[in-house]
């Protein structure tokens, strides 16, 4: 985006806009208790909280291990059972292919699976199927298919029609006309949204097991009620490194395939 | 050389020799009450290039995209190759559509696949979609697509995107994938519009060589009159949503083009 | 066998250097999958009984406990909006000076830089759940707890697109401003805020709206808001009060992404 350097003229509901807010703004923190002598005396004892969490105790690295592997197991999983799922349903949800009420439902659906936060739909899982990682695999395929649907039928809403109407011209058969017309325009969009998604639900899959849906997040919450801080840092750390890894590496997968 | 005079009416000549399409009274309106087609009569003749011409909006291309039904006409019958198209289920008119060629105004090549990738697209309606999505297409289909490409003079050409090609080059692939169908019939709407004059020329004398040589009769749309009577066998005058020319481009004059195109200041 | 050749009329769809690429990406997907498959701790009686076990839940969840809205849920869900819409404009404020620094062309010392980065990437890489879980048990459970968690995630995501826009910022106006001899603050509104603040308002509005849908969540850690009523209502087994709650967030949501639409429309 070129640089739009326009001065915009005060005008008067924007301020009036502006000094609503701001009242909102003072009301909220009166309301939420966020006085600063809570905030003074909070970062005192802050400040002892940090001191227990260094240095990172990193004895129980088995078990460590063991719920970094499960978290990365349940986004592997349930980023390819998203994007298998994703594929049929942002087809079904794109207007430019498909009638009104084909298009309603299926993007009605992909609201909905986006609405709930990943955890949400974990702990809804894990009353249904119990504790472990089959909850927690569910719910992050629940959130990547509100995610991945969206991204993916708006890409496809994208894509230019003359293309998929010469090769509708040709005779071929309904699925010849998406993999052959469709696809190759949205191919390389897919890809990053798949890898984007991956990374979330690598993010997403430290956190479910806070409420019993597997993962580390399961061991970090154990390790908060046991006020086992040095391990908690421990974990933390790991989490970080884990997920910059993951970054990392999909980023070399996405100009792998835009070659 | 079909035998009719060339006698200039808004009654269609009918042309000696088996028709390849015969379009019967053939209606089209978007919007109820608003025919952009109202009962159009036509023979195309089974060899040579028909050109239809008229103003914008006159409803040419609506009319070439009612013959293979990309656009559903509302009333009317499409006779080709023995069948109605219009009544045809959707996997028959498949079948009849691999037998129609049709090249577009802005080329309509997937950009972002190769060029030999858009030749070998024309083979779409005989793979399965599994072997489409892999790919594999028969060995005998790959050489001819490369023959095609030699023949349209893109040889080397067959490993470049699309996108990458000029606006003449994509047309001669464009040409090279309704080849590949073995089509019956070649349509073509505005295949010069995009394009400036000499390669116009080009484009249209390609088209008329190989579908001369092949066989292929074809409906084309131009804009540009002076291309219609230089290449077309048969020229078909569209205004108002009729017919009001049918004949030979010789038989074409100046009042015929007023009939058709209205106004006289853009004659001169 | 080389692609392309003269005589090769085979077609080969990617060069070896890409097949092997492609194929070791391939490879790498297909066996993390079946790795995951193979090691995951899933009980396959539990995968098959699945469906029967969610079809249950839902029916004891119909009809939602519409009495509950007013007593309970209201005031906890205009808390959850106060926390994300707070916590939204503390992250902000937090996240601007990083941004500024962590920008390579604004702080041109390299070790700032680099400490900024790792900043933001560590509030990044923490998510508003572990954070909440940090400043409930420094502050105690409620909503401070839950309005702080919320800005610190937040500045990972502001800051680091912050900067990322400021430096594809032009740096002519900067330019202009610096040889006019205007203040370093000066440059900093003048020069680089007006070509960074369309970009940062779509941020920070995007950011507000996936701070709605995380702050609804901390309350089960005992950060404040609805999430706190939902976990009360799972802990009792409530299943209608628990669908209650769960039509209230998913109208919360809604109504929160339409405002975002709408501004961004209108003001953006």
């Amino acid at each position: 985006m070129a640089g739009v350097s326009v001065v915009r003229p005060a005008s008067w509901p924007l301020r009036l806009a502006w000094a609503a807010f701001a009242l909102y703004l003072a009301y909220a923190l009166s309301h939420l208790e966020l006085t600063p002598a809570r905030f003074l005396a909070g970062l005192e004892f802050g400040q002892k909280f940090l001191a227990k969490l260094f240095p990172p105790d990193f004895q129980r690295w088995e078990l460590l291990l063991k719920g970094l592997k499960e978290s990365l197991e349940m986004a592997i999983l349930a980023s390819a059972l998203g994007v298998v799922v994703s594929l049929p349903v942002s087809l079904l949800a794109a207007r430019n292919l498909m009638p009104g009420w084909v298009t309603w439902p299926a993007r009605m659906l992909m609201v909905v699976c986006r609405s709930f936060h990943p955890v949400i739909v974990a702990i809804l899982f894990v009353k249904a199927v119990g504790f472990g990682a089959l909850a927690g695999i569910l719910a992050l395929t629940v959130a990547s298919l509100g995610f991945l649907g969206k991204l993916f039928a708006e890409a496809i809403e994208e894509i230019s029609l003359k293309q998929v109407e010469a090769i509708r011209s040709t005779g071929a058969p309904f699925m010849s006309v998406i993999t052959y017309g469709v696809l190759p325009q949205v191919h390389a969009r897919f890809i990053g949204f798949s890898s984007y998604e991956l990374d979330a639900n690598l993010r997403n899959s430290t956190l479910v097991g806070i409420v019993g849906a597997g993962g580390i997040g399961g061991t970090l919450f154990a390790a908060f009620q046991r006020f086992d801080y040095d391990f908690v840092c421990a974990i933390i750390l790991s989490i970080i490194a884990m997920i910059v890894a993951g970054e990392v590496l999909t980023n070399a997968v996405k100009r792998v395939f835009r070659a | 050389m079909p035998g009719a005079a060339p006698q200039a009416s808004a009654v269609p000549v009918s042309p000696s020799g088996a028709a390849a399409l015969v379009i019967r009274y053939l209606c089209k309106e978007y919007v109820r009450g608003k025919p952009i087609l109202r009962d159009i009569n036509l023979e195309i003749a089974s060899n040579g290039i028909t050109a239809i011409i008229g103003p914008s909006g006159t409803g040419k291309s609506t009319l070439i995209r009612c013959i293979n039904r990309l656009v559903e006409p509302t009333a009317g019958a499409i006779v080709f190759d023995g069948h109605d198209l219009t009544r045809l289920p959707r996997k028959e008119l498949r079948a009849v559509r691999r037998l129609i060629g049709m090249v577009f105004q802005e080329y309509n090549l997937v950009e972002r696949l190769t060029v030999i990738e858009n030749v070998l697209s024309g083979r779409l309606g005989y793979v399965t979609p599994a072997n489409a999505w892999l790919r594999r297409f028969p060995r005998a289909d790959v050489g001819e697509a490369f023959d095609l490409l030699d023949t349209v003079g893109l040889a080397g050409f067959a490993h470049q995107r699309a996108d990458a090609l000029s606006g003449g080059q994509r047309q001669r692939v464009g040409i090279a994938r309704a080849l590949m169908q073995r089509p019956k019939l070649l349509l073509a709407d505005e295949p010069t519009s995009s394009l400036d004059p000499k390669t116009s020329v080009e484009i249209m004398t390609l088209m008329r060589d190989l579908a001369l040589e092949r066989g292929i009769p074809a409906v084309v749309n131009i804009h540009n009159v002076d291309l219609a009577r230089r290449f077309a066998r048969r020229v078909v005058g569209l205004s108002g949503g009729g017919v009001v020319f049918d004949g030979t481009p010789d038989g074409l004059t100046d009042h015929h083009l007023m009939q058709i195109y209205g106004g006289e200041n853009w004659l001169e | 066998m080389t692609p392309a050749t003269v005589a090769g009329r085979e077609w080969r769809r990617f060069t070896p250097a890409e097949r092997f690429a492609r194929f070791t990406v391939y490879f790498t997907i297909v066996a993390a999958i079946v790795l995951s498959v193979r090691t995951v701790e899933v009980i396959p009686e539990f995968i098959a009984d699945a469906p029967e076990q969610i079809a249950d839940l839902f029916r004891r969840m119909w009809p939602p406990d519409f009495a509950y809205y007013p007593l309970e849920i209201h005031p906890a869900l205009l808390d959850s909006m106060h926390i994300a819409t707070v916590g939204t404009v503390l992250g902000i404020a937090m996240a601007l000076p990083l941004g500024f620094l962590a920008a390579r062309n604004v702080t041109p010392f390299a070790w700032i830089n680099w400490i900024a980065r790792l900043v933001l990437i560590a509030a990044r890489s923490v998510n508003t759940l572990v954070f909440a879980l940090f400043f409930v048990a420094v502050f105690g459970p409620g909503p401070l707890a839950g309005t702080l968690a919320i800005a610190f995630h937040s500045i990972g995501f502001l800051g680091r697109l912050f900067s990322e826009a400021l430096e594809v910022s032009s740096a002519g106006p900067v330019e202009a401003l610096g040889a006019a001899g205007a203040p370093w603050p000066s440059i900093v509104v003048y020069g680089y805020w007006p070509q960074v603040a369309p970009a940062f308002w779509a941020l920070a509005l995007f950011r507000w709206d996936i701070n709605v849908r995380e702050s609804i969540v901390l309350g089960l850690v005992g950060a404040g808001g609805i999430g706190m009523v939902l976990d009360n209502a799972l802990n009792l087994f409530q299943w209608t009060r628990v669908a209650m709650v769960l039509v209230a967030i998913l109208a919360v949501v809604v109504v929160a992404e339409v405002i975002v639409t709408y501004i961004r429309n209108r003001i953006i």
